[in-house]
């Protein structure tokens, strides 16, 4: 009645760690690429979209990518990151398709009057509706992993939405093996987390290894600060305001995760290079994700965004 | 050798490149509910310092007491979702990740729960070994079974009984002696060799990262030393090479290359192929990949192949050493684990994805599901969610596979519902029935265009389908006549003629109405064969088998004739008296009223039949007819 199986290919000797994780994200994408009409790559700029997007590139070489990456702007990203994303977007030989939502812009959503819940809600995930609306995508890539963050560690690699693009937690696919089902029905859609296996320790690993083009912010640097309860504050252009009596200071700071700047926590560090931020990463003892204010604003926070359609 | 925590502090170099070659253990926990497999991951996460200070907050915020730290609900750092912490339990697959100096693991979390068997499933198809949690006052429980069932069915052939809880049970020795005992005896009739037996307490943290000080009798490993040593399988990807090409690369009309993940065996530039199905043969000439081509490549690495010859191969072939090649077959003996709420019905179109291959499939026999707390072999019709079956399976076409237990990659599959597109079942091969291969189709002289020909008529099939009462047989016998009056060749098959004779061995359970409707769409298809026209009127209630019966036609000759009347108006006509049995209780799965009609989305024709008479009806679907050009009216 049973069976054995032999080995699993990923346990085999002579694959490092890295070398399987990344065989893996190759297969999903051209799984992805196979399976379905009209795919996107959400590109965020940060470093776990750096990894996926050069993780494209070779998993289609000596062909593009088949898919645009798409940038669901706020508007209020460091300035480091438009220029890095323009300048990926020609490395890689990708279309770039950036998406503002128009109805943010009209009515002039920023972190200052509206909080971060509001700012992010209407930005990001409304935008990211529309824009996947507005080009009928049915798959879409994202960098998530699921070392993150509680809920993102229940996710399967191909994620189901609903014509409303919402997630449903207690109904997801089965997902076994490689075998990954793309098959959907019109308005339905896919988002696929390609670096779903990836901690963050891995995406540092191999964007040193691999010499993977990351933002400068994310390594050591004097910028200009105000320290607000803690957090540290950049000030990256002159929309930033400032509370009576406070005047940004200059620290050598880098940035963990990196998002809107005013949301966006920098933490004190003289890490300038890779091996010295990993080093200090691996010291510290403080997750990831505690430098984006987002997530603070409710226990279980993540988990309404996805339901909701954020990523 | 430095510790690890020291190569961070003064070496970090030396640090990474020690990470990056660490070797990879893949494990899954389970078991029932409340054995306490959260809080056993949480305890291993703690232990080895990998819980972050933030999360620790995260917990005691969780908690909204001011709890001490020894007391912490280490479940709630895995329990994730929202649902879950409202209900105390672990409802999806939760992938966890931790290194030691020796090892990175990825722990999958899985529910305990019978109804969420598909996660827990999902869980296991990726590990290596499997952690079946029990609870030392309860011992082993039908899911400890069912799990261990499971697992083993997907390959996992190291088992890890953590026998927990030991510290309610005051660590009594002859209580766990006794669990093991019990365990290791189902354990060898599912044939799982290794089995190591932990007593343990997750919430003290006895025997997990430490040696308790509770258990002088037991001189076995810690949990952690446990994982950290057992031995993964990795010899070299040995056997023939097999990869399935999931994506053909033509960047341009200069380069045609095959991309997909290596199955097994290596490949080197110069190494003949052969391509299953096709039988075609070629030199592999390039492994081409964005850091320049490679000398070698072997399993696990996705590469993209060039061959020397132009041969047509597409997504869902395999390229195999051209001396030791894949077989491809349509009909399999397979064990399935199915997953829906809907039951698995034998003759139903499904569609299989298997390797990068996606086919319609169906179940033509249950042999016998299994009893998982007996291991008994049972007589099954369908298989219910959450049940196991051996069945026979049957492709539409022959697909290149292998066993199960020679390579995985080839012999997994799943299975996809047609209509809503959901996973609703897997499975796993044992072996191809040679009995398919060995039926061939008779090429005969005489064929269905010169049968049709001599009748000066296209041959087709019109499916009445609709309620009980809704009038289906009587506009088909009138659409007959006029069909007859044209001097066209016709046969009307009729639902209850049918089950008088062909199908009298059938009754009206789901599984034996799609048995029903296979028997007439075939019956059907000869006829047309044969050159006629053929009129179906069959209740037909479930959309799958009328799409199945459409496959069986060419495009433009199947017309779906959905004669749709309100279920009031089928009733209150009640022509032979069946709704009033049905709705006393007298009958069963009558349609309408205690089984579901589904009705058809897309009819080639929908007659409003209590808004049009039948006479009108069948006018209509002769001119029809003459417009798709089956006959000159």
């Amino acid at each position: 009645m049973t069976i054995d199986r032999p080995i699993a290919p990923e346990t085999r000797r002579g694959l490092t760690h890295l070398q399987r994780l990344e065989a893996e994200s190759i297969h999903i994408m051209r799984e992805v690429a196979a399976q379905f009409e009209r795919p996107v790559m959400l590109y965020s700029i940060g470093k776990d979209s750096a990894v996926m997007l050069h993780l494209a590139a070779k998993a289609f070489y000596p062909s593009r990518p088949p898919f645009p990456l798409l940038h669901v702007d706020t508007t209020w990203k460091f300035q480091d990151m438009y220029e890095m994303r323009e300048r990926m977007a020609r490395r890689y030989g990708m279309d770039l398709l950036v998406h503002i939502n128009p109805e943010a812009q009209a009515h002039g959503i920023n972190p200052f009057d509206h909080g971060s819940a509001v700012h992010t809600d209407i930005w990001k995930t409304q935008g990211l509706k529309q824009a996947l609306d507005k080009y009928g995508f049915d798959a879409a890539f994202g960098g998530a992993r699921r070392d993150e963050e509680k809920s993102r560690a229940k996710e399967r690699i191909f994620s189901f939405r609903s014509a409303g693009h919402r997630w449903d937690p207690k109904n997801q696919r089965p997902e076994l093996w490689r075998l990954y089902n793309g098959r959907i029905g019109p308005g339905e859609s896919v988002r696929v987390f390609p670096l779903s296996n990836w901690t963050e320790l891995d995406i540092w690993q191999y964007i040193y290894l691999h010499d993977v083009p990351i933002v400068p912010l994310y390594l050591a640097a004097e910028r200009p600060v105000v320290d607000r309860s803690g957090t540290l504050i950049m000030v990256d252009d002159e929309r930033m305001r400032l509370h009576p009596g406070e005047q940004p200071v200059m620290r050598s700071v880098r940035f963990r995760t990196l998002g809107c700047y005013p949301l966006s926590g920098a933490i004190e560090s003289r890490a300038a290079t890779l091996p010295e931020v990993i080093q200090e990463m691996l010291l510290a003892r403080t997750s990831e994700r505690q430098g984006r204010l987002i997530d603070h604003d409710q226990a279980a926070s993540m988990e309404k965004k996805k339901q909701e359609g954020y990523f | 050798m430095p510790s690890d925590d020291r190569l961070l502090a003064q070496d970090i170099e030396a640090y990474l490149d020690r990470h990056q070659h660490k070797t990879l253990l893949r494990f899954i926990t389970c078991g029932s509910v409340d054995d306490g497999k959260s809080t056993l991951i949480g305890r291993l996460l703690y232990d080895s310092q990998l819980i972050l200070d933030d999360q620790v907050s995260g917990l005691r915020k969780d908690a909204k007491a001011g709890t001490e730290e020894e007391n912490l609900d280490l479940a709630l750092l895995v329990d994730g979702l929202a649902a879950e912490r409202e209900q105390g339990i672990t409802i999806d697959v939760a992938y966890r990740f931790f290194h030691t100096e020796r090892r990175k693991f990825i722990v999958a979390d899985t529910p305990g729960h019978e109804q969420y068997t598909r996660n827990m499933v999902t869980g296991a198809s990726t590990a290596d070994l499997a952690v079946v949690l029990v609870d030392a006052r309860k011992g082993v429980l039908t899911q400890t079974r069912r799990h261990s069932y499971l697992v083993r069915l997907v390959g996992v052939r190291r088992v890890v009984l953590a026998v927990n809880k030991m510290d309610l049970i005051g660590w009594s020795r002859d209580e766990f002696d006794r669990i093991v005992a019990e365990y290791r005896a189902f354990a060898a009739r599912l044939g799982i060799k290794e089995v190591q037996a932990i007593p343990m307490s997750a919430l003290k943290g006895d025997n997990i990262t430490r040696q308790s000080d509770h258990t002088p009798w037991y001189d076995g490993p810690t949990l952690m030393q446990h994982l950290e040593t057992v031995e993964v399988a990795n010899e070299a990807a040995s056997g023939p090479l097999r990869m399935p090409v999931q994506w053909v690369n033509r960047p341009n009309l200069d380069f045609r290359g095959y991309s997909g993940l290596i199955a097994q065996g290596t490949v080197r530039p110069g190494d003949a192929v052969r391509v299953t199905p096709s039988g075609r043969t070629s030199t592999v000439t390039r492994i081409v990949t964005f850091d320049g081509d490679l000398d070698e490549a072997r399993a696990g690495q996705s590469v993209t192949l060039t061959l020397a010859d132009e041969i047509d191969i597409s997504r869902g072939d395999v390229l195999c050493a051209a001396d030791a090649p894949a077989e491809a077959a349509a009909q399999f003996e397979a064990d399935i684990v199915w997953m829906a709420d809907e039951a698995l019905l034998p003759g139903r179109s499904y569609l299989v994805k298997m390797g990068a291959a996606t086919v319609p499939a169906q179940v033509t026999e249950i042999k016998h599901r299994i009893d998982v707390n007996t291991l008994d072999e049972m007589a099954a019709k369908v298989l219910e969610l959450n049940e196991i079956g051996r069945c026979n399976l049957a492709f539409s076409r022959p697909v290149p596979f292998a066993p199960y237990a020679e390579t995985p990659d080839l012999g997994a599959f799943i299975i996809i519902d047609r209509i809503s597109n959901a996973t609703v079942g897997a499975g796993v091969i044992h072996f191809a029935l040679r009995r398919s291969q060995n039926v061939h189709w008779q090429a005969l002289a005489v064929d269905a265009s010169a049968r049709a020909g001599l009748k000066q008529q296209k041959p087709a099939c019109l499916w009445f389908t609709g309620l009980s009462g809704a009038g289906k047989s009587t506009i088909a016998n009138l659409v007959e006549k006029r069909l007859h009056s044209l001097g066209r060749h016709t046969y009307l098959l009729d639902g209850d003629n049918v089950r008088h004779g062909l199908n009298k061995d059938l009754g009206f359970t789901e599984a034996d109405r799609v048995e029903n409707v296979r028997r007439v769409a075939e019956v059907a298809r000869l006829m047309s064969d044969a050159g006629l026209i053929v009129l179906v009127s069959f209740i037909s209630p479930f959309r799958a088998e009328r799409r199945m019966a459409r496959t069986l036609f060419d495009e433009g000759r199947f017309f779906e004739v959905f004669v749709d009347t309100p279920l009031e108006v089928a009733e209150a006509r009640d022509v032979k008296g069946l709704y009033k049995k049905a709705r006393a209780g007298r009958l069963a799965n009558f349609t309408g009223i205690d089984s579901p009609y589904e009705a058809p989305e897309q009819p080639e024709m929908h007659i409003h039949a209590d808004q049009v008479s039948a006479e009108r009806a069948a006018a209509a679907i002769v001119e029809r007819l003459a417009e798709a050009g089956l006959f000159r009216a």
